[in-house]
This record gives C-alpha cells, structure tokens and sequence, in this order.
C-alpha cells in the first residue's frame, strides 16, 4: 500500500511529464496572449477571438480530511466561432490514490453574447451540456448541495454512476479602469434523474498588475501578470435554495502571460465552510493558436 | 457580350460599394464624444514601442504585421483607418465590431489601449 508521500511523489512525476511535453510544445510554436482574467471557475465576457483555438490544461488536487487525496484533469477545447459565439468542448479525468485513474467524461460549452457593444455591464449567456461520471474532481463548479461528503464515494461505485447534464448560465461582466468585475450565476438539471433544479454562483475580480506595457520586450514584467480573487459556492436546489447544506470557497488567482508562448495561472481555494475543502489546488496552463485553421491554408503566411 | 460584361461590373461594384458600406459601418456608431477624445500617448516613442509590441502579440495574425491584412481580415492601411480619429479608433479598440469578426479588446487596460492607437497612427 502507497503512503501519501509517495502518492505525491507520483503525482508530481507525472505531471513533471506534462510540463515537459507541454513546454517542448509551447516552445516549438507561435503563440497568441488571450485577454482573458486568471479565474477557473467564473467566466467573464472575454470570448475566443474569432479562429482562435485555445487549450488548456487545468489542473486540481486536495487532500479531504479523513479521505483519500485526489488529482483531477481537465484539457478544454476553445473555439472562437464568431466574435460573439465561443464553443467548447473538456474531456475530465482524475486520479485517486490505492483506487484508480479515471476518465470521467466531457462537456460541450457554448457562450454568446447577445449585445454587440460593451457596456457598463455586459451579459453572455452559457449553455452546456455534461456527461460525466460522479467521480468527477474538476470543480469547474459548485452547484446544489455539493460537499466534501461526495468525494467519499470510492471511484469504483462512482464511475457507473454517469449523469447527463444541462446547465445555464447567467454571465454578466464589467471591464473599467484595468479591473474585471464579473458575476455568474447557474443553474443545472439532471436530466437522466429525478433531482431538482441546482443552483450555484461564482463572483470574481482581478487587475493586471501593471495598466500600461513596457517599451521593450520582457518576460517578467508587471504588465504579464495579474491578480484577482473568486468567491464561488452552491445555492441548494429548488427543494432547498439557500446557501446552507453545501460548498463555498475563497480564492485568490494570479496569472502570467508569458510573451509568445502560454498563459500559467494558479489559485490556492480556501473553504468557507465545513462541507467544503480546507484548501483546493488549481494550476491552470493554456495557450492559444491564433487563427489555428489559417495555418492549413495553402498559401498562407503562418 | 458586352451587356453582361456591363452587369457583372455594376453588380461587383454594388458589392464592393456595399463592402465599403459594412465595413464603415461601426463609424458611424461611435457617439460623438468618443470621437473627439485624444490620445494622451500621441507621438510618444515609447508608447508607440509598447503598442507595436501588442499589436503583435494581439492584432498581427489577423492584420498582418505589416497592417495590410492578412488570411482575409481586413487591412488597416485604409483611407478609413487613416481619417479615423484616435477618439473613433479606440471606441473600436474597445468595442470591436462583433457583426464583422472583430473582438473587443475591453480586457486590454485602457492604457494599452491608447498604446496601440499611438502604434497604429505611427504607421499610417
């Protein structure tokens, strides 16, 4: 039987591997900075530009009080279909010590705004359809009455359990003075299940750390990072709305944009309360083609 | 032979005037208080270098880095660009014109902004 430390010690080989690779890709191609503020579960209204293909890896790992510790994978998709029309697509997995590696399922995301010009506050609308198995450790949400007491359940029992999920979203957003002001709210519904209606929130900010950039070319540079914190947590269900009997966490977020090659963010998510996690590790690594089917264009300059 | 001839130019010319006419089009959405709004990095080297650094990072894959346009986004080596107001261009910056393709860089500070309108304006 594997102790914690050499779980850990693993778990980080492995992802030693990724970055690896990852940084040998990165390296090996032109990259775009994306505009979009370091949070992993609110979204903003920064869509894809318009042929831009964005990928990201995002990461997660805890270690629940009195339970296995988990890493979980999720690598999106992210598509500019039309200045106002963002599609998506995540494939998850995750892993848990002296129990398995699992792949849990995909989602299919798209995001529309609805008002062409930016105002003082700007809506986007969100429409997903999921289809993932319980074991599930993205948290790219927290809805209903989520809990620690979920994450007991052993990945053998919960692999067959798969749910089939639509979920909405309510994304409202505000760009002034450097800062990112932007609120989500949720909404989910099983649809292969009798459960309720599920209802969630997400309310984040964050600044660059510098409003304008340097004269000379630099990695380092304020102006590549910036800072926020995201409050995220789960509003019951239609048989108990409220922010009791379920998860709620504070996170700050900081993010690098590293000139011509990929964007890091990283979040430490403190719980809020005892249904959540003391503390949830999020590293997030995305980069983005620009004008990715351009580059199969014959003719083209790349 | 020279009828048709006749109709397929008056019909090019409908469409590159209405072409003209689209591509116009978010001017004359720019409220008139934004267009009269300067640029307070006008003709500043070292803004015009910041800019020229985003634009590449941001604007180049579509609009070439030489502004002339590239894989069928438009050109910004236009009369159009060229008669802009820096007031009109960073309403455009800021709002994108979403109909046409083009994204709003509202995420950019505004700063930045007024970097690449400074960049911009250096290379007409």
């Amino acid at each position: 039987m594997r102790g914690m430390a050499g779980w850990r010690a693993g778990w980080l080989g492995r992802c030693s591997g990724f970055w690896a690779t990852a940084a040998v890709a990165f390296l090996g191609c032109a990259a775009g900075l994306a505009q979009e503020p370091p949070y992993f579960v609110t979204y903003s209204h920064a869509m894809e530009e318009p042929g831009n293909l964005e990928i990201e890896f995002k990461g997660t790992q805890a270690a629940p009080k009195n339970d296995n510790a988990f890493g979980g994978a999720t690598v999106e998709f992210e598509y500019g279909a039309k200045a106002w029309w963002t599609t998506e697509v995540y494939l998850s997995g995750q892993t848990t010590p002296d129990q398995s590696t699992e792949f849990t399922g995909f989602r299919w995301e798209n995001r529309f705004r609805p008002l062409m010009e930016e105002h003082w506050v700007n809506p986007v609308l969100y429409f997903e359809y999921e289809d993932a198995n319980t074991a599930d450790r993205s948290f790219l949400e927290v809805s209903g009455n989520d809990g620690v007491a979920d994450l007991a359940t052993r990945n053998a029992a919960a692999r067959s359990d798969v749910e089939r999920e639509m979920e909405m979203k309510l994304i409202l957003s505000s760009n002034t003075r450097g800062w990112n002001f932007s609120e989500n709210f949720l909404t989910e519904k099983v649809m292969n299940g009798d459960d309720p209606w599920e209802f969630g929130y997400a309310v984040a900010a964050s600044r660059p750390l510098s409003m304008r950039a340097g004269a000379r070319e630099c990695v380092f540079c304020r102006e590549h990072f910036a800072a926020g914190a995201e409050i995220y947590g789960g509003l019951g269900t239609t048989d108990s709305f409220g922010l009791h009997d379920t998860s709620h966490y504070l996170a700050p977020t900081l993010g690098w944009d590293i000139p011509r090659g990929p964007t890091i963010a990283f979040s430490p998510g403190f719980g809020l309360n005892d249904n959540s996690l003391k503390v949830l590790w999020r590293v997030g690594v995305q980069y983005e083609f620009q004008q990715f089917f351009s580059r199969f264009h014959r003719g083209e300059a790349r | 032979m020279r009828r048709a001839l006749g109709i397929v130019c008056f019909v090019l010319g409908c469409v590159i005037v209405a072409a003209a006419e689209v591509n116009q089009d978010w001017l004359k959405r720019v409220p008139a208080a934004e267009r009269v709004r300067a640029n307070p990095y006008a003709g500043q080297a070292d803004a015009v270098a910041a800019g020229g650094l985003l634009f590449a990072d941001h604007c180049a894959r579509c609009h070439g880095d030489d502004l002339s346009g590239r894989n069928g986004k438009p050109s910004l080596r236009t009369p159009i660009v060229a008669g802009s107001t820096d007031g009109e261009l960073f309403w455009l910056l800021r709002n994108g014109d979403l109909r046409h393709g083009m994204p709003p860089w509202s995420g950019l500070p505004e700063p930045e902004r007024w970097q690449v309108v400074a960049f911009l304006r250096s290379r007409q």
